[in-house]
């Protein structure tokens, strides 16, 4: 079922259900014949749709806004935090192209500290399907939640297969070892997760014992996953197409600090810098986020740790591990 | 629509108890008093003619909603809703105290606020969600939204405001408290905003003016500016910033106010007609 498909199937059984738009309706192009006057597009106005998505929710609606994540995030933020996050109001704020999915448009539309400034908004949620079919999972508990919640949009297809079973602030473990030590422990989410996979599976291929998690919700988090990982270890990497300052990583380093725990974390995102805009393929080889790209950028990681066991291998001498 | 006949004792005396308790709120922290006088009558005049809000009716699905926008005017509410019973009248006592919710702000803990307020340009938007939603439901009850003029400088006001027609809100209001004035200065003197009614109706609204002070004016204009909309309205109160209150009045120094309680003390026998008050307390910039 597409997201549009499924969105229109729980409009059908749930009356409380509105989707508004500011004009954005590549995910939703359908919907405005299925719903009629439920479809509410306000035109290229962020700040609008957010405030009258407040108020409608302050009549029982349950509302589930969209438009390009950069501008729903940082031009409606305030209204995001004090019309919906104050209020505590079920709107689901549905942010396209996210991180490296803007691809060629250029550091105007990249959304890269989008989980940073909505998980500090108190009340919001934060949801970061891996892909279609993650997000087809958690969309009825985040629409059931009845508090607002920001979705990290992605229409790809599934490269996994995943735990049907969904729980706000729980992770889960897609490939790997599931509990026990291993030597690694990718923790990721978003569109980065199949990259993940695709490094695991070669690290795999080497000996190095690796799980990787799917966070699915980072606000709230899995704690308990994050210290597994921590502990059940020897390197923990986070990957994500986020700046590494307010994402995952600082979520992982907060965590640990929280259980006075120390680990080394190979973080992996962007620097306090854009990325360059291209073809997402281009993007990934640039910035060496593909598969092979991480899975060298851990090998080397690796090797840096004196204490952790050294890995001479074949992956780790095609061309540099430097970023 | 049609609308009771005015009964003037009635709302002179209610406007003047309202006034006194703004002044009661602008000491031990204060408040922005002058903004508070302003729509003073303009409030008093909706909640007895226009709203079908009581006590009984905060909660009805059928009530109209009004939103104060501009947030900062809140001493004015507050103090007509424990005249017309929404509140317990000692809660305003409780006035900038931890053990209530009594602040600078609205805030929705308080019966009869519909949403808070206090980052100017966002309850038009608020406002065209719950009137879309009232479309939805087929109901009659409307959505007023009061708006500063100063508020009128934030951009996400005019970006609601064509929103508001292209989605045919003919049960949205806007109440603009003209008083002439924002934080520091004269409007006119800093953004000019006039012609607001033209702006407006370029935009497709239908637009009318009136003295935000005058009860027969206001009781005209709303009978007649609510029949056969098929648009929404905006309603241009002209007002004075520390209306009833000489001493304070027109003064661009006397937004946001924190008097001795002697110099309140003797605002409120100005009120009520004695001489000008001296002030000695100081002025506060706040913004």
């Amino acid at each position: 079922m597409t997201y549009e498909e499924q969105l229109a199937a729980i409009a059908m059984r749930d009356e409380r259900l509105i989707v508004m738009t500011a004009e954005n309706h590549a995910a939703i192009r359908n919907l405005p014949t299925i719903l009629g006057d439920r479809f509410i597009d306000v035109g290229i106005a962020e700040q609008t749709m957010i405030g009258a998505a407040a108020g409608l929710a302050l009549r029982g609606r349950v509302v589930i806004v969209h438009a390009l994540a950069a501008f729903l995030t940082m031009r409606a933020f305030e209204f995001i935090r004090t019309d919906v996050g104050i209020a505590d109001l079920p709107v689901i704020m549905v942010g396209g192209v996210p991180g490296i999915l803007s691809d060629g448009n250029g550091p105007t539309h990249q959304a890269i500290e989008d989980v940073s400034i909505m998980r500090g908004i108190p009340n919001v949620q934060v949801f970061c399907p891996a892909d279609a079919t993650d997000l087809e999972i958690g969309l009825p508990h985040i629409i059931a939640s009845g508090h607002p919640c920001y979705i990290r949009f992605t229409s790809d297809v599934a490269t996994v297969a995943h735990n049907s079973k969904f729980h706000i602030g729980r992770s889960e473990v897609v490939c790997g070892p599931a509990q026990g030590l291993r030597d690694v422990t990718i923790l990721t989410y978003g569109t980065m997760m199949r990259y993940a996979v695709e490094a695991a599976s070669m690290l795999e291929a080497e000996g190095i014992c690796v799980q990787v998690t799917n966070m699915r919700t980072l606000k709230p988090v899995d704690v308990q996953r994050i210290v597994d990982a921590a502990q059940s270890s020897d390197l923990v990497v986070t990957i994500e197409d986020h700046f590494r300052t307010g994402g995952l990583y600082s979520i992982v380093a907060e965590t640990l600090l929280d259980h006075t725990i120390t680990a080394h974390v190979l973080p992996i995102g962007f620097g306090d810098q854009w990325f360059r805009p291209a073809r997402l393929s281009e993007v990934l080889v640039h910035h060496e986020l593909t598969g092979l790209a991480l899975a060298r950028r851990i090998i080397s990681a690796l090797d840096e740790y004196p204490m952790l066991p050294q890995h001479e291998l074949s992956i780790a001498t095609h061309g540099s591990t430097q970023h | 629509m049609d609308l009771k006949p005015l009964d003037r004792p009635l709302l002179s005396a209610r406007a003047l108890r309202v006034r006194e308790h703004i002044l009661n709120m602008s000491t031990d922290g204060g408040c922005f008093t002058g903004a508070s006088l302003s729509c003073t009558d303009l409030l008093v005049f909706l909640y007895e003619h226009v709203l079908n809000i009581r006590p009984d009716t905060v909660s009805d699905v059928n009530r109209d909603y009004l939103l104060l926008s501009k947030g900062h005017d809140v001493p004015a509410l507050y103090g007509l809703f424990a005249e017309i019973g929404m509140i317990d009248p000692q809660r305003l006592r409780n006035h900038l105290r931890s053990t209530d919710s009594i602040y600078w702000h609205p805030n929705r803990s308080v019966p009869g606020v519909e949403f808070h307020s206090g980052s100017l340009g966002h309850l038009l938007a608020v406002g065209i969600g719950i009137a879309l939603d009232i479309k939805l439901r087929g109901g009659t009850n409307r959505v007023f939204v009061v708006l500063g003029d100063g508020e009128l400088n934030e951009g996400s006001v005019w970006e609601a405001c064509w929103t508001a027609v292209a989605k045919k809100l003919d049960n949205l209001i806007v109440m603009i408290d003209r008083n002439h004035f924002q934080a520091n200065a004269r409007t006119e003197e800093l953004i000019p905003l006039d012609p607001i009614d033209a702006k407006f109706k370029a935009f497709g609204w239908n637009a009318f003016n009136v003295d935000g002070h005058d009860m027969d004016a206001l009781h005209a204009v709303f009978s007649t500016a609510l029949t056969g909309a098929t648009r929404p309205t905006v309603v241009i109160a002209s007002t004075l910033r520390g209306s009833g209150v000489p001493s304070i009045q027109e003064r661009a120094d006397r937004w946001f106010c924190n008097f001795t309680h002697e110099e309140v003390a003797s605002l409120i026998n100005e009120l009520h007609g004695a001489e000008q008050t001296t002030l000695t307390s100081e002025t506060m910039v706040v913004r």
